[in-house]
């Protein structure tokens, strides 16, 4: 979407993580979709680790 | 490499064919292993005296008070000091306790076998809420509830369970957790329709074995005046259907939660008996007239053992009656319910939710998927005041911490990989 397109039609919002943009947005009429989701709690290497152990299968 | 679909496969199993029931009653250090009379179980994870929260130092000076040790709090807090008593776990027992969890040598409580592995759990008998022990609270009228509770309370049970157990095998917890929760109890802050059950299937046993009247009437009337009466054997039925999972190579199921109103801790199938802890969670509730949310203790209580069951908190979608006590809406506890289910090996074949079309409860926590999905538990408990002596100050919603979990998949990775 260009800047213009943007400025013109207005944003249409994909909202992840905290759901607080999201009501803000909902507020305000904005369109706007959540999706429930929140970061893994472990880094990279744990994760790693586990998909390694899983057979690399994901949840 | 393990095989870790099959090896909680086999856990998930374990904890399905577990068939609880309540066989007997008895004093503590009577029939609880490895109780001496000087011990002094608590809930959650290990902790020394000196780390104890105010809930839990108010509940063990009670508790002192309660066994003739001392006879005023001041007294009892330097018997305390003075290291007469060893403190453990209620998990390393067999035993499990809500809110400070204490178990001390005289007190009553009811003794649960599991049909299937054979294994035994314990937990005291419920006082009722606000003013209790396992709150905090340790004035006259706790001591003296407790007293009545192990003279009149506990004879009287024990001769109905006795009279029960002979003509029908034990009383069924598995069956009366699944009826209540077809009637509004997700079995962990609402426990009416599972206390009403409890009642109704107990209380021809008693008249036909009780020969005072009286005690008898007072008895129904202290079980009939307290919706919490059954958390106590639910816990103790949650307690001995995960103990029977046991340990399980490769399986990283969830077999104990349990908060000490200081620590935090868990244990995996798959990791033998190993703690893993991290600071408890301070849980944000809905508080009773006259408290602020300074006066919050951090969580308590090993209680959490009805989520890791399965119930509790994971079946809040049964019970829309229970946001009224612990806030939300009823499209919160769907929600929640909704949510465990990221985080669990199956869906549970005993316990089902009529509004979710008789699903399964969301059941076997999986220690990977917490840690992959970022989703910790969530738990619907009481909240005690920071304070020894106060008593509860409300009850809520409170999300498990996420360090114990990332603590366990570590030494997991460690050991397996």
């Amino acid at each position: 979407m260009s800047m213009k397109k943007l400025l013109k039609d207005g944003p249409k919002v994909i909202n992840m993580g905290m759901e607080q943009f999201y009501i803000d947005l909902k507020a305000r009429e904005v369109p706007a979709v959540r999706v429930d989701w929140k970061p893994p709690l472990a880094d990279r290497e744990l994760l790693g680790k586990l998909k390694k152990l899983r057979g690399g299968n994901f949840v | 490499m393990f095989d870790i679909e099959k090896a909680n496969q086999t856990a998930f199993e374990r904890l399905q064919k577990a068939e609880p029931h309540i066989v007997d009653l008895g004093i503590a250090c009577e029939v609880i292993p490895g109780m001496e009379k000087n011990t002094i179980l608590h809930a959650g994870p290990p902790i020394d005296l000196e780390r104890m929260s105010g809930p839990m130092m108010g509940a063990v000076t009670g508790a002192v008070i309660y066994e003739g040790w001392a006879d005023t709090p001041h007294k009892a807090i330097e018997y305390l000091k003075e290291k007469n008593l060893a403190f453990d776990p209620c998990h390393h027992h067999s035993a499990v306790g809500p809110m400070a969890g204490i178990i001390s040598p005289g007190m009553p409580v009811w003794i649960v076998e599991d049909g299937s592995s054979g294994k035994r759990s314990y937990a005291t008998l419920n006082e009722g809420l606000g003013k209790v022990l396992r709150m905090g609270a340790f004035d006259q009228e706790v001591i003296e509830r407790l007293h009545w509770m192990r003279e009149v309370l506990f004879p009287v049970l024990k001769a109905g369970v006795e009279r029960y157990v002979e003509e029908n095998g034990g009383i069924n917890l598995k069956s009366l957790i699944s009826q209540a929760l077809h009637m509004g109890d997700e079995l962990h802050n609402r426990n009416r329709a599972a206390t009403s059950l409890f009642i109704r299937s107990l209380v021809p046993y008693l008249v036909e074995s009780s020969t005072d009247n009286t005690s008898l009437a007072k008895v129904i009337r202290f079980m009939a005046g307290n919706d919490h009466f059954f958390l106590n054997p639910g816990m103790a039925a949650a307690k001995v259907s995960l103990d029977g999972v046991g340990s399980v190579e490769g399986s990283t199921m969830v077999t104990v939660m349990a908060r000490n109103g200081t620590d935090f801790g868990i244990q995996i199938a798959g990791l033998e008996r190993r703690w893993f802890t991290c600071q408890a969670a301070l849980p944000d509730v809905l508080l009773f007239p006259g408290f602020t949310r300074a006066d919050v203790n951090r969580d308590i209580g090993d209680s959490a053992i009805m989520e890791t069951y399965g119930v509790g908190g994971f079946a809040l979608a049964a019970a829309p009656a229970i946001v009224q006590f612990v806030g939300g809406t009823p499209q919160d506890a769907i929600n929640y319910t909704r949510e465990m289910y990221e985080i669990c090996l199956g869906e549970n074949r005993n316990f089902t939710i009529p509004s979710l079309n008789f699903r399964g409860t969301p059941t076997g926590i999986d220690l990977i998927k917490v840690v992959e999905t970022g989703i910790t538990p969530i738990l619907d408990t009481g909240a005690a005041h920071r304070e020894a002596g106060r008593g509860q100050v409300g009850a809520g919603i409170v999300r498990m911490p996420s360090e114990a979990f990332v603590s366990a998949a570590t030494a997991f990775t460690d050991r397996y990989l």
